[in-house]
């Protein structure tokens, strides 16, 4: 081609070459595109993308039908009340004569938890099994909607106008019988509503405290229960008194034994207690020195004791039998030393044995020291005697017109097979109970009392300290709160609100100087849920002034030192205890702390005793006995129970209802007719027994059965106080492994690289000397984190759900061990439990292993581990495996078998079978599926809640504040959560975390250990070595 | 060409001609089904419906309907899991590992030790998936798929995820390998059909075989290189199934023996199993001349020395367990052999250590009825092997306080039986539809080794 010059113009812009072509013919592209979003010239070609995009998105959206279904917003929302934010009230717990100053958790107007008041010096911030369990109670589809007359549903107006009817007409003896009323306020009601009737109050307690009443007021002219203080005690001694299980106020006494048995490099010291008693219950199990006695040898221990003590403290006398035990001689040794600060407390009903337990108390200086006349229990003022003249009078028709305040004596009452019979003759019948039960059922009224959860009320449960309660919820149902009705009935305001506020005003409010203003005062009252009355003058202890020889042969003519033939011993158990809230799942469910028992009571007997009535136990496969005493029988399985006393038995009360609702009704047999009456009070110790084997194959279900520890040091490591004070790590097992560099520490070997915690790391310490076993913190986990409930045959199964266990383990049997020959036989002899074990209880939950062996298994990567040590479950992706609960060393992960929720097949699972039990569900945890693992979380859904409550105030997360169910109700505060990367935390400080040279931190205490150390899965859990109070010589 | 001695006895008796196989073999598929056959397969089918029930209860109720429990989370799931994988072994072993060995004997044998193999892994594969607490999802989120919920994957690290790998890549392999041997027998009915609809099914099994000199020279090139990749994973399955239990931390399971201990039981348990069933199928079929004593002979010496190996393995464990001093581990076995379960313990030991080493005398190992009843043995303990193993160590581990006994449920019964009729079903119409025996490699067999030939 031959050079042309000639040029083609791409159009006429070219040839013009006007400076704008100029300028476009730079770019690649001449001609103006609107590539680059020009904001100025309104919408361009991206955002027209963008709004098809939204278009054709929202409209395919719109299209999906969202699935709401009833959620209405609150018309006029609440001012208080946000959707997911909990609200807390302080309140009282009061069942029967049983009392807790309690804080509620409210959800959207819905109550869900129940947690101690740490403000409550009566009640002391812990809870019981009972109380956390309280809460699922108030959503009980067994309780009366409506108030009945005469066996059909009603309405107030014709309850009111037939009770004023008929008590105006009723010409006879009107008797209101009830427990122990120690609300201010409601007495008040009562006495206005037997004023106008001219009625008289009969008050029984379920377990009598009638002896020692009855005995204080001959040896101190009061009839009252003194206030103890086992935190300044050094030498303990119970005598049957269950103070660690259910005894008086037992929540505070666990706190205050805690106090005592603490130990650290500051505190080397701590108490020691010695037990007398039968059954083998938490206190014995909690003792330095257990002693097993019959019940009839009892009060001529009591008497020796007081001897021995006598002849320290250079006082007469008294003329006992004299009983040889060493251990009696080595406690008065100890008693006489601690002086004060010694305290002997007994369960025994019979006013002699109390009176000369009065009398050790006052020769070793005990009253104003470990114990307080100045400020006395209210909750047990149970009147035995009259109350069994009630009956026979309600029997020979003396007595025309009863009404039941809240109680149920036709279950709960030795004479109450009488009290039901006669019942129907009687002109006037009422009760107030909540729902149909045994004495409701067959009388003519029932005008249905609220749940404390729903009322307000006031409590005196000891001498100048009161507490309130308040409603969380809006009544359930057409109940009315009781007081109300008395004072209705009495013709008065029946603003019970007003009421108390008013007597408040009055009682209270006019005799203090710190608030000025009424409203003032109430709402502290209020919010604090507690009040102490300010006392100027500190009272004197009164005198003792018992006659102590009277007693002693009161106790020479009932006791005797070598009892023959079989004794039973009634007692209430720490979950089911005296059987008020039997149709609550949880507690029926809540294994027994020393028998891991449930959904039943059984006589506990003593493997040489089972022998002999020829049992013949297997995997929770045993006979049923028939017991009888004083003509009564009942047939009961019978369970073997090491520690129990030669030649006694043991039955729980509190089981065997028959009207307390679908739950209860039929589980286990009622021991409360066995109790006897023959000398003038409640007599929980019966001799003459006979036992005799049925045959009749019978299961019981227990969540542990294997007895013994077989004597691992790597899962309780414990020692003796004075090799402790020598050597703070006695008792520690410290696993060595051997590597090519010698012995090497688990934790300097390892496969893992470890995570990093940048924020927080969860931990946990607890103090297996603090833990006394008492459960309450199995029930506030079930509460919490919505644990279904099983029933009877899947626990037999080994199925229950507890994400929170309390191991109970018994010594072994040391002479069978050491004479066993071979590890075979070893093996074997290590299994049998001693005659009269020590015990330790040892809570086990997730131990949250920084090394889980449950994470690497997982094969969908469905639990895995936290930036802040967790170890994280998710259920949505789990398939179900199991693989992760086989690898778990601790077997404490659980695995959903059925679908507990929604399936008429585990209708006992209340909380998830039906509308009203979904109420007390957490629903910040999710209800899991069929086929998922679950396991504790450390309360996962508490930490959250505390690091965003701390976020918002725009603050770090303060110690205390967030904690894990149990630890929040653990009464003794033997578990302790917190931050182990806040060097202030309590954990940390227990722990004494310190740096090493190379950073890592190192825990200084030399009592915490892991348990299965040496596998090295690193939990975030530690445990503290057991220490008992024993001489060194009997280690 | 192989060549052999004459020395050796012959592997095909009775005088059969290359035609006597096709007549023999091919008359079982083209025959009418005997009494016999169809009474068995109505039991299978009884027996399948049976465990149908169970299965579905389980899957509708959930796993509670098994024996298992907070303690205990595996116990008759994985036991039959292992141990069908076990009996699964055999059949690859014998037709890809001895294909390499060039051992001929197996060509009489194989056909029907790979069916067995490939029914036996179904079987276990039913486990895996019916454990599950939510098979629904876990069948496929086990696999590593791209899924929706974001950046979740599978976990790499734990076994049961290397269980899948294992057993679906055995399986296929497995299946190619015998199905591809199937395609020259196919042909084979497919040329002798005579009614239409056999015809057309086995010729389109056949895959349109034509019996070229090429095509057998890549049949057995195929054949040959899938019998090399089949024999690292009859040694890898069980390896890994062990891991499951090897790579834990509960006593008796954290063993490092277990991979050549589970792979020896597992060919134990797989010999056996195919000594069973073809002690049964050369009865009724009449395959005396093909499967002859000196082929039971040497199975029962495979069954000797794997016998033995899982016996050394069994006492290793034990002084193993003592020279660690460690407690839990001391204890573990110490409690199989006299704790709650020491029956299954001794019931292993029995059936596993002591009956094999009858065949020592060669009376015993050459006696049908001895062969057949020792191997049902072998099995029972080998059954028993893998229940020692999954519930004794769990049942009582570290705390004592978890410490629980393990029953089994009816459903626990239903499940295994539910494989049980699976099993035999499948078996049952394989040997009425398939050809029981590789007539093409045993008609190459009949020139060299046939006793007309040697005679």
């Amino acid at each position: 081609m031959s050079e042309t010059k000639k040029t083609y113009w791409k159009g006429l812009e070219q040839l013009t070459n006007n400076p704008e072509f100029v300028k476009n013919s730079e770019g690649e592209f001449p001609e103006f595109l609107p590539i680059s979003g020009d904001e100025e010239n309104g919408p361009n070609r991206r955002d027209f993308l963008k709004v098809m995009g939204f278009g054709v998105a929202a409209a395919s959206l719109a299209a999906c039908e969202a699935p709401v279904r009833k959620a209405i917003p609150y018309l006029n929302k609440p001012v208080d009340v946000d959707p997911s934010v909990p609200n807390y009230y302080a309140s009282t717990f009061i069942s029967g004569s049983d009392y807790c100053s309690v804080v509620v958790k409210t959800r959207e107007g819905r109550p869900i938890k129940v947690e101690g008041n740490t403000m409550s010096p009566v009640s002391g911030g812990g809870t019981s099994a009972q109380v956390e369990a309280s809460v699922l109670s108030l959503y009980d589809e067994q309780r009366l909607q409506t108030p009945m007359i005469n066996g059909s549903a009603s309405t107030w107006d014709e309850v009111d106008s037939a009770v004023t009817k008929q008590l105006g007409s009723l010409g006879g003896r009107l008797v209101v019988v009830s427990n122990s009323v120690f609300s201010p306020s409601t007495q008040k009601a009562l006495d206005l509503f037997l004023t106008k009737y001219n009625a008289e109050h009969v008050q029984y307690d379920q377990v009598s405290f009638h002896g020692m009443l009855a005995a204080n007021e001959k040896s101190f002219g009061t009839r009252a229960i003194p206030f103890y203080d086992f935190s300044k005690a050094k030498t303990i001694v119970s005598f049957d008194a269950d103070f660690l299980g259910g005894w008086l106020n037992h929540t505070l006494f666990n706190k205050q034994f805690a106090e005592t048995r603490r130990l650290s490099d500051k505190k080397k010291d701590m108490s020691r207690l010695y037990s007398f008693e039968s059954n083998l219950s938490l206190t014995g199990a909690n003792a330095d020195y257990r002693t097993p006695i019959r019940p009839s040898q009892e009060g001529l221990f009591v008497a020796n004791l007081y001897n021995l003590i006598a002849a320290k403290a250079g006082a007469p006398a008294i003329s006992a039998a004299k009983v040889d035990s060493p251990r009696l001689t080595m406690a008065a040794e100890d008693l006489w030393k601690s002086k004060a600060s010694s305290l002997v407390v007994s369960g025994s009903n019979d006013e002699a044995v109390q009176a000369i337990v009065n009398g050790i108390n006052n020769l070793l200086g005990a009253y104003g020291e470990t114990i307080d006349w100045s400020a006395t229990y209210n909750t047990r003022k149970g009147d035995d005697a009259k109350m069994a003249k009630l009956v026979n009078d309600v029997s020979k028709g003396s007595v025309t017109g009863v009404i039941f305040y809240n109680c149920n004596p036709v279950y709960d009452h030795a004479m109450g097979a009488q009290l039901g019979e006669a019942l129907g003759s009687l002109k006037f019948s009422l009760s107030t109970s909540d729902r149909l039960d045994e004495t409701s059922a067959s009388v003519g009224i029932i005008a249905p009392d609220h749940h404390y959860l729903e009322s307000w009320n006031d409590a005196e449960p000891v001498k100048g300290h009161l507490s309130l309660s308040q409603p969380t919820i809006s009544n359930l149902f057409n109940t009315r709160q009781a007081q109300s009705s008395f004072l209705t009935w009495a013709d008065e305001e029946a603003d019970y609100f007003e009421f108390v506020k008013s007597n408040w005003a009055e009682w209270y409010f006019a005799n203090q100087s710190e608030q000025a203003d009424l409203q003032m005062f109430w709402d502290q009252c209020l919010h604090d849920g507690v009040y102490t009355v300010p006392s100027e003058e500190v009272a004197e202890s009164p005198v003792f002034a018992g006659d102590l020889n009277a007693a002693a042969s009161s106790v020479s003519g009932t006791y005797s030192a070598d009892g023959s033939g079989t004794e039973l011993i009634l007692y209430a158990n720490a979950s089911v205890s005296n059987g008020i809230q039997a149709n609550n799942p949880w507690l029926q469910e809540m294994s027994d702390p020393i028998t891991k028992a449930c959904w039943d009571n059984y006589l506990t007997v003593s493997p040489s005793y089972a022998s002999e009535i020829g049992l013949n136990p297997g995997d929770m496969t045993t006979q049923k006995v028939n017991v009888s005493v004083g003509g009564k029988t009942v047939s009961v399985p019978a369970l073997i129970q090491p520690g129990q006393a030669r030649g006694t038995v043991g039955l729980a009360l509190g089981y065997g209802r028959t009207k307390a609702g679908k739950v209860a009704n039929g589980v286990g047999a009622n021991a409360y007719p066995m109790a006897d009456y023959s000398k003038g009070y409640q007599n929980l110790k019966l001799v003459g027994v006979t036992v005799e084997n049925t045959g009749e194959s019978y299961r019981v279900a227990q969540t542990q059965t294997s007895q013994t520890v077989m004597q691992r040091g790597n899962v309780i490591q414990e020692t003796v106080l004075s090799k402790y004070q020598d050597n703070p790590y006695e008792g520690r097992e410290m696993p060595q492994i051997y590597t090519s560099e010698g012995f090497k520490k688990p934790g300097a070997i390892t496969l893992w690289s470890g995570h990093e915690y940048p924020n927080h790391h969860w931990g946990m310490a607890i103090d297996l000397n603090s833990c006394t076993g008492c459960g309450a913190c199995t029930i506030a986990c079930q509460a919490e984190n919505n644990i279904p409930v099983v029933g009877k045959q899947e626990v037999l199964n080994r199925r229950e759900m507890t994400w929170l266990r309390i191991d109970r383990y018994y010594s072994s049997n040391t002479d069978l061990v050491e004479n066993a020959v071979g590890a075979l036989a070893k093996n074997a002899a290590m299994e049998v439990a001693a005659d009269n074990p020590e015990v330790t209880f040892q809570p086990m939950m997730c131990q949250q292993c920084n090394n889980a062996p449950c994470e690497t298994v997982c094969p969908v990567a469905a639990t895995t581990h936290s930036s802040e040590g967790l170890n994280q479950m998710t259920y949505n992706r789990c398939i179900g495996t199991r693989y992760c609960a086989n690898n778990c060393p601790y077997k404490v992960r659980r695995f959903n078998w059925f679908k507990y929720h929604d399936n008429s097949e585990f209708a006992d699972n209340t909380s998830m079978n039906n509308d009203l039990g979904k109420m007390v569900l957490n629903p910040d945890v999710t209800v899991r599926a069929r086929g998922v693992m679950e396991k504790c979380t450390f309360c996962v859904q508490r930490v959250q809640a505390g690091k965003l409550q701390a976020k918002r105030e725009g603050r770090r997360p303060v110690d205390g504040e967030i904690t894990s169910a149990c630890s929040k109700a653990c009464p003794s505060e033997a578990i302790v959560f917190g931050d182990l990367k806040n060097k202030e935390s309590r954990v940390a400080q227990l722990l004494k975390l310190q740096s090493n040279d190379e950073g890592e931190v190192e825990v200084g205490e030399p009592r915490a250990y892991h348990v299965l150390e040496e596998i090295r899965v690193d939990p975030n859990v530690w445990y503290f070595t057991k220490i008992r109070n024993k001489e060194k010589t009997e280690a | 060409m192989h060549a052999e001695s004459i020395l050796r006895k012959p592997l095909v008796t009775g005088g059969k001609t290359v035609h006597d196989v096709s007549e023999d073999i091919c008359k079982r598929v083209e025959d009418a089904p005997p009494m016999s056959w169809l009474l068995a397969i109505a039991v299978s089918l009884g027996v399948f419906t049976i465990g149908a029930y169970a299965v579905w209860r389980t899957l509708w109720d959930g796993i509670g309907m098994w024996g298992l429990n907070k303690t205990v989370g595996w116990a008759w799931d994985i036991t039959n899991f292992v141990w069908w994988v076990g009996i699964g072994h055999a059949g690859t072993l014998i037709s890809a590992i001895l294909l390499l060995f060039r051992q001929r004997w197996r060509m009489s044998i194989n056909r029907a030790a790979e069916a067995m193999t490939i029914f036996a892994v179904i079987c276990a594969a039913m486990f895996p998936v019916l454990h599950m607490g939510r098979p629904w999802l876990g069948f496929y989120w086990a696999l590593p798929l791209p899924n929706t919920f974001g950046s979740l994957w599978v976990n790499f690290n734990s076994p049961l995820l290397w269980d899948v790998f294992a057993i679906s890549t055995y399986f296929s392999v497995s299946l190619v390998f015998w199905y591809i041997g199937l395609i020259p027998d196919f042909a084979t009915i497919r040329d002798r059909a005579t009614n239409k609809v056999s015809k057309a099914i086995y010729g389109a099994l056949s895959f349109g075989w034509d019996g070229a000199a090429k095509t057998w020279s890549r049949y057995e090139t195929v054949a040959l290189v899938l019998a090399g990749l089949a024999t690292p994973l009859v040694l890898s399955v069980h390896t890994i199934v062990s891991f499951d239990f090897a790579t834990s931390v509960i006593p008796g399971w954290h063993t490092t023996i277990f991979p050549p201990y589970f792979v020896a039981g597992a060919i134990f348990s797989g010999f056996a199993m195919v000594l069973t069933l073809l002690l049964i199928t050369r009865k009724v079929y009449k395959l005396e001349d093909y499967i002859t004593i000196q082929h039971i002979e040497l199975m029962n010496i495979v069954i000797i020395i794997t016998g033995s190996i899982v016996g050394v393995a069994y006492i290793t464990e034990l002084f193993i367990a003592w020279y660690s001093g460690v407690e839990a581990e001391q204890y573990a076995f110490l409690n199989r052999v006299s704790g709650p379960y020491w029956w299954a313990y001794w019931s292993m030991m029995t059936c596993n250590v002591i009956s094999p080493q009858l065949f020592w005398v060669k009376k015993i190992r050459t006696n049908l009825t001895a062969t057949f009843i020792i191997t049902i043995i072998v099995n029972i303990g080998m059954w028993f092997e893998r229940f020692v193993i999954i519930v004794t160590s769990l049942h009582r581990d570290y705390l004592p306080s978890s410490w629980a006994m393990f029953y089994p449920s009816w459903a626990d019964v239903g499940v295994y039986l539910f494989t049980f009729g699976l099993f035999f079903t499948a078996y049952l119409l394989f040997s009425k539809f398939f050809p029981v025996i590789n007539m093409a490699e045993v008609k190459s067999i009949i020139k060299s080794t046939g006793e007309k030939i040697k005679a």
